[in-house]
């Protein structure tokens, strides 16, 4: 809403600098999104955009004159000689080559810019800039001054022709104080709609700083007939349109309006086109009531000649309509959810006449030659409007408007101040009466609003006479039931009251100011606590990655089906949006793994090492459910080397080099997913080899925890490595790379976390270290040689750590050799070599019974 | 007698004069080893009058540990000036760079949540989490905004090819989930997600985007509370100093509704490009529940009052760290993360 200052004063008896109230209607909830300034030097304290502040109208060098002579110009045929009145002992003689004065023009009131005046330049070939105006001959004739246009002046980008004035505009005074403005465009949030209108501005601005709120006549001041038997009013469908009134104007010239009115509608943002348009679109500035003006003689034909009836009510099946725009429309439609909807039509009864509250018709439209109008000023349910407004894509000033919905008892005065205007500016006669129909009147809404409960509510006082003050200043009205207890009465302008007393308690403390209300800190009964275990736990999970030397990431949960396919096909159905925003980001995912994969690829452009996770939701319908289930997981991506390179490695040392840098593999992300189910204390966990069709068959594993698989890692298959390369750009850079990937079901496993668990004491008394090797046929796994190892150990056994495979010519071919090192210990004694033979000697038994292993034990040489 | 003095005095002269370990060895080999001019003296004594023996041995006694101690005191210095040499000659480039650890780290977004949760934590509140994808009741009808209520406007929303099924356009829902599970007892909660709005992604706004809800429902919560809550958490975020400055506002949840700007952290309130020359920048969204939402919840607002209030981390994020644009957050650049 764009509030021209010099208009919006006319309706409050304040005059607050601009700066403090742009500052009080912000923090009232009008915020002044941004304010241009035209013509005044810019109040200091207002922040105004450079682009919004144009240039300034000096007042001895742009002022009022008047044409008293035009004159060829001897030497050019597009320019003219105008003599003109400045209030100056001369006149003044200038050249123009504005289109709209003519030879022998005379009396029109010009905007006149004498030397030095600082104007946008109309003839600048490289874009708008400022230039000042100098004596300079043109074609033959000194000239030093003009006459202005709007795009020169820094009001429009009107660059035809110049500003004609109105004729009673003053000679000689200075451009600035005839019109001058500050505007302020202020984002109207919904339940301010009553501020979509001058006067619901002047009203909060009364409230906001003690101003009296003056509001514009709306009373017709001279009537010709009754309208009774002109015209007909029917709603057939009150649900949709609560009140319908008709006025006509009998006599009308149509014409330009007055210059004032068309250059407030310009300030305010909406272009002039006729007297009787620029009346309705006025009105509705004013007052926030959308008008429509149709041609009476036309409803009169189509009704052959008798008294036409206007019938409100919803199109029907197929029903179409050309808008004034010159569109067809088809007036019913299926919406996004299948169902049957039909705009809500004016119609005679030929047909539909104007899209109520969006857009007229062009059969029945205000034209040249219309000389009477029947002027329509309703009230339409906004629901319905909303979705008229957008299946046709028409917001307009007016269809926003009803949109937001406005009060019923503002029709009335909107048409009477409408009527009067068409009366005094465009020679009508107003037919006296009004036809209508208001089957949706209601009472208007009492509350009760006690001071205590404004105490309660806001943690701040309100004197009885602050209460009464603001309240009143909005029009509510109020009895005073007993100290300190009200009855309110809400004004006939407002929509929003619907919470009861929360809404008038609103109403206080905004007006009252935030700024008063105090800080204090809650004093209410403290909640029991709760601790949040999901959610520690998935942190948990976080900073044991992190630790790792693993890099978070976060990523799109929406993605495409195609970027997921690689990984296997999906079991299930995607949550699939309706309205994407792009073809990537269509449906909820079902892998964390593809989103991190592509996060992979992203980095792989700049670096050759990536090490990272993300800890997020997949989204699986289930059957028979509206809502998908959300269940976490973890996704980790590994690729690159396992130290980065330094400086000192020498030549001398290249083997360690190459080693220290080599490619990460298998078991980096094995030791990752070790190092989460070691931290978490998982119980019963084991691996074997993947079963995953996205997996690596030799070079994968899945984790269990107590026998059950609760994820899958490993390398990536080269096949789905080399499908997504072929998926699509992004993933090109993960082709030929060893990817060491993983997914593992982030609920599975926080289900498997114990809730406590219990430290081991630590033994003051010396350890006994012994080695142990083992050859045993390829088949047998790591976790089977230790599994004897700890079972034929027992209770002394408290370490066992593999650190040697071997495969060789110094051992029978189809054998590799695991080498351990085992700690013994106990938490009460020294062990005695007696007893650790004892133990190791078990070990070895049962690693020769139980796995034919070939055992070569030893002393430990540490 | 006279000759074991001649010997203490040459030897511990030659002594002083030797001037590295080589020369100090060779000494140690002349005087003290086991041929040496002392060991010769001492096999000399059955050379000497027999009643001079005594004092005889008594003097090669002394003048043998006068020089082993001045032998030991000389090999300390040569040890001392070895060490010196070594240290002022073995010195490293410091200004070469150190050995990279391999280290990870949390995204930012998470790193600024957690430290949300934990002022919010100290104030009282616990972390209550809810769905993503919601139904049309929770996210829009619960919170006040019937079908078709203009409000709804305010947020673009996806909806799922399932009718009444979206992405929630904001943490909101979770407030009716979690009253429906306390009721009804107080509450104090702040509901953390994430959140998708149906928008052109461009530096300034995302389709995706972490939400952090605050709510406090109990039969004596004041607005004033929601004030003194809010001064805290800004405070605690961006500094004691801050100020907090409330505008009337609206959701279709809360009743009084407010938006809640700070002074600008670079300007502190003068005007600076950050602040778009306002000194002001908007933290939050906030409101006292709407008496319609907590009747949703399971509360009968005769008797219970409550706050609520909405922020964005990934704003907070960017205001802190002056970041420019919204779009680093999801595109996962490494050398974006990496700087946190
Ligand atoms: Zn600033």
């Amino acid at each position: 809403m764009k509030v021209p200052l010099s208009w919006l004063y006319e309706y409050v008896g304040s005059n607050v600098p601009a700066p403090q109230l742009v500052e009080r209607l912000t923090l009232a909830g009008l915020e002044v999104a941004s304010v241009r300034v035209l013509g005044k030097p810019v109040p200091e304290g207002l922040h105004v955009k450079a682009e919004d502040a144009g240039p300034v109208w000096e007042r001895d060098k742009l002022v009022i004159g008047k044409v008293l002579q035009v004159e060829k110009h001897p030497n050019a045929d597009r320019l003219t000689l105008v003599t003109v009145d400045y209030g100056a002992r001369e006149p003044k003689r200038l050249v123009t080559g504005a289109p709209n004065l003519k030879v022998g023009d005379v009396g029109q009131k010009v905007i006149v810019a004498l030397s030095g005046s600082i104007l946008f330049d109309g003839h600048s070939k490289d874009g708008k800039k400022l230039a000042e105006l100098k004596p300079k001959e043109l074609r033959g004739i000194m000239n030093d001054a003009m006459v202005c246009s709007a795009y020169e002046l820094g009001i429009s980008e009107e660059h035809e022709g110049i500003i004609l004035l109105e004729s009673d505009a003053p000679v000689g005074k200075p451009l600035v104080d005839f019109m001058g403005e500050i505007i302020l465009e202020i984002d109207v949030l919904p339940n301010m709609a009553r501020c979509l209108s001058m006067i619901g501005v002047a009203r909060e601005v009364a409230a906001l700083t003690g101003g009296t709120l003056r509001k514009p006549p709306h009373t017709v001041e001279m009537f010709a007939e009754p309208i009774e038997g002109q015209v007909k009013v029917e709603i057939e469908t009150p649900k949709l349109c609560a009140r319908y009134a008709a006025m006509l104007i009998k006599g009308v010239r149509i014409a330009p309006a007055p210059a004032w009115m068309q250059r407030r509608l310009g300030y305010a943002g909406m272009r002039p086109i006729s007297n009787i348009v620029d009346i309705t679109n006025y009105v509705m500035l004013e007052w926030g009531q959308p008008l429509h003006a149709f041609d009476y003689d036309l409803l009169k034909a189509r009704a052959g000649g008798q008294a036409p009836t206007i019938i409100v009510r919803p199109a029907k099946p197929g029903e179409k309509m050309t808008t004034l725009d010159g569109a067809e429309r088809t007036l019913t439609w299926k919406d996004d959810d299948g169902q049957d909807v039909a705009a809500l039509v004016i119609a005679d009864t030929v047909g539909p006449i104007a899209l109520a509250g969006v857009m007229g018709g062009k059969d029945t439209e205000v034209h040249d030659k219309t000389t009477n109008i029947l002027l329509e000023s309703a009230n339409f349910d906004f629901v319905s409007i909303r979705r008229t407004m957008k299946h046709f894509n028409l917001p307009s000033e007016a269809s926003v408007r009803f949109s937001k919905g406005i009060h019923p008892e503002i029709v009335r005065p909107a048409a009477e101040r409408a009527a009067e205007l068409m009366r005094q500016f465009a020679g009508g006669r107003v037919a006296r009466g009004l036809v209508e129909s208001y089957p949706g009147k209601k009472e208007l809404q009492t509350i009760a609003l006690e001071l205590e409960e404004v105490r309660n509510v806001l943690g701040m006082n309100f004197s009885r006479k602050e209460a009464i003050q603001i309240l009143r200043a909005l029009e509510f009205e109020i009895t005073e039931d007993a100290p300190e207890a009200f009855t309110v009465k809400t004004p006939p302008h407002r929509t929003d009251i619907q919470a009861g007393s929360a809404d008038l308690i609103e109403e206080l403390v905004r007006i009252h100011g935030y700024d008063k209300l105090p800080a204090t800190l809650m004093s209410d009964q403290l909640p029991e606590q709760h601790t949040n275990k999901p959610l520690v736990l998935e942190e948990r999970v976080r900073d044991i990655l992190v630790t790792a030397g693993l890099q978070e990431v976060i990523t799109y949960s929406l993605t495409m089906a195609e970027r997921e396919a690689p990984l296997g096909a999906p079991a299930l159905d995607y949550v699939t949006l309706r309205n994407p925003i792009s073809a990537e980001r269509v449906v909820m995912r079902h892998s964390v793994l593809a989103s991190v994969l592509e996060v992979a690829a992203g980095n792989l452009k700049h670096t050759g090492d990536v090490r990272i996770f993300e800890v997020g939701k997949v989204f699986l319908p289930k059957a028979g459910e509206k809502l998908p289930e959300e269940p976490r997981r973890i996704a980790l991506v590994l690729t690159g080397r396992r130290w980065r390179e330094f400086w000192d490695e020498t030549s001398a040392t290249a083997d360690a080099r190459a080693s220290q840098a080599a490619s990460l593999d298998f078991y980096d992300l094995k030791g990752v997913i070790e190092t989460l189910a070691g931290d978490l204390h998982l119980p019963e966990v084991s691996y074997r080899p993947a079963t995953a069709p996205y997996l690596h068959p030799g070079r994968s594993a899945e984790l269990l925890i107590k026998g059950q698989p609760v994820g899958a890692f490993g390398q990536l298959h080269p096949k789905v490595a080399a499908a997504y390369a072929d998926a699509g750009d992004v993933f090109k850079p993960l082709t030929g790379r060893t990817l060491l990937v993983g997914e593992l079901d982030l609920e599975a496993i926080l289900a498997a976390v114990p809730d406590r668990y219990t430290y081991t004491a630590l033994s003051v008394f010396p350890a006994a270290l012994r080695d142990i090797a083992v050859i045993v046929p390829e088949t047998i796994t790591a976790d089977q040689v230790s599994e004897a190892i700890r079972a034929g150990g027992g209770d002394l056994l408290q370490g066992v750590r593999l650190f040697d495979v071997y495969r060789g010519s110094s051992i029978p071919e189809g054998t590799k050799s695991l080498a351990y090192a085992l700690t013994y210990l106990a938490s009460d004694r020294t062990l005695t070599d007696k007893e650790v033979d004892k133990a190791h000697k078990k070990i070895e038994d049962r690693l020769k019974h139980m796995l034919k292993a070939q055992v070569r034990g030893q002393e430990a040489a540490r | 007698m006279s000759d074991l003095n001649t010997l203490e005095q040459r030897a511990l002269a030659e002594l002083t004069a030797v001037a590295d370990e080589d020369a100090l060895r060779a000494w140690n080999t002349r005087y003290l080893g086991d041929k040496g001019e002392l060991k010769q003296a001492i096999n000399n004594i059955k050379n000497v009058p027999a009643d001079q023996r005594r004092t005889y041995g008594q003097e090669v006694n002394r003048v043998k540990e006068a020089l082993t101690a001045a032998h030991d005191s000389a090999v300390a210095r040569e040890k001392e000036k070895a060490l010196e040499r070594s240290l002022a000659t073995d010195r490293l480039d410091v200004t070469l760079p150190g050995r990279a650890v391999s280290r990870g780290r949390l995204h930012v977004a998470t790193q600024v949540l957690r430290e949300i949760y934990a002022v919010f934590a100290d104030l009282g509140f616990q972390i209550y989490t809810s769905r993503e994808v919601e139904d049309d009741l929770h996210n829009f009808e619960y919170l006040n905004m019937p079908p078709h209520h203009p409000a709804r406007d305010m947020w673009d929303t996806f909806h799922t090819t399932t009718r009444g099924v979206l992405l929630r356009t904001h943490t909101s829902p979770g407030q009716i989930h979690v009253m429906r599970q306390f009721k009804p007892k107080p509450i104090r909660v702040i509901l953390p997600g994430m959140c998708y709005r149906y928008e052109a992604i461009t530096t300034r706004s995302e389709i995706m985007f972490h939400q952090v809800e605050g709510l406090a429902v109990g039969k004596h919560i004041r607005m004033s509370d929601l004030k003194g809550t809010i001064v805290a958490f800004a405070r605690r975020m961006f500094g004691e100093q801050r100020q907090v400055r409330i505008r009337s506002s609206y959701f279709p949840f809360t009743e009084p509704s407010i938006e809640v700007d700070m002074d600008c952290i670079v300007c502190s309130g003068k005007g600076c490009s950050l602040c778009k020359r306002t000194g002001w920048l908007e933290i939050m969204g906030a409101g006292m529940v709407h008496p319609a939402v907590l009747k949703h919840g399971g509360y009968d607002p005769d008797t219970f009052g409550g706050f609520a209030f909405g922020m964005g981390p990934q704003r907070i994020t960017m205001l802190k760290y002056a970041i420019d644009d919204i779009r680093q957050f999801w595109g996962n650049d490494l050398r974006f993360l990496q700087q946190f």
